[in-house]
């Protein structure tokens, strides 16, 4: 599938960047899938959303300067958009289930 | 050392693919709304680190446009919805 080489001391830590990266996606998405209420599976989200989604775009960071031989930060950009907009969807979402069910989860009216 | 490589960048993006997966089965089963928008923001987040593997696997920055495109549209959508369980409405008058 792919022609190009990367040097060792390249392909070490993006390649275990992505492992890193790839397993904090999974607890997340676990952590979503196991939790017993809304306002717990708030959190484990955000750990595949912020980590995560750092250590995948560090290594690409790192594979694309090898192999464009200059600095590539353009995967800067998904970072910072990512960082500053994620917060702003979860308040979104928080603020949304306190209206509809209550501070305490309990009562719901839906 | 590059097949190393390789084979953490398949790791890496069987785990997002099961990562979509457990957020789709959330998606399916979430018992309110909001459960379901927070399925949908994590669903398309993960497919955002599947594309962004698959750049870094090829090699190739076209995989770049698409991860942001589908982060910016997934953003307005997550935040659309959540004002539409907050308020009713989206655009408000």
């Amino acid at each position: 599938m792919t022609e190009f080489t990367l040097p060792v001391w390249i392909a070490l830590p993006a390649g275990l960047l992505l492992i890193c990266g790839g397993l904090l996606a999974l607890i997340g998405s676990c952590g979503l899938l196991r939790m017993r209420s809304f306002y717990a599976r708030m959190h484990p989200v955000t750990m595949g959303t912020t980590l995560g989604m750092g250590c995948i775009l560090v290594s690409s960071i790192l594979v694309t300067s090898v192999l464009l031989r200059r600095p590539a930060i353009h995967e800067l950009v998904i970072t910072i958009f990512i960082v500053i907009t994620s917060p702003v969807s979860a308040i979104t979402l928080m603020r949304a289930a306190i209206t509809r069910t209550g501070k305490d989860g309990e009562k719901r009216t839906d | 050392m590059n097949t190393f490589f390789q084979l953490s960048a398949i790791f890496a993006a069987g785990c997002c693919v099961t990562a979509m997966m457990f957020a789709l089965i959330r998606l399916f089963i979430g018992p309110s709304a909001q459960d379901r928008v927070l399925a949908v923001d994590s669903f398309y987040i993960n497919g955002v680190l599947v594309l962004l593997i698959l750049g870094v696997r090829s090699g190739s920055t076209f995989y770049f446009d698409l991860a942001l495109l589908m982060a910016l549209f997934g953003f307005i959508g997550t935040t659309a919805l959540g004002k539409f369980l907050l308020r009713g409405e989206v655009i408000e008058p």
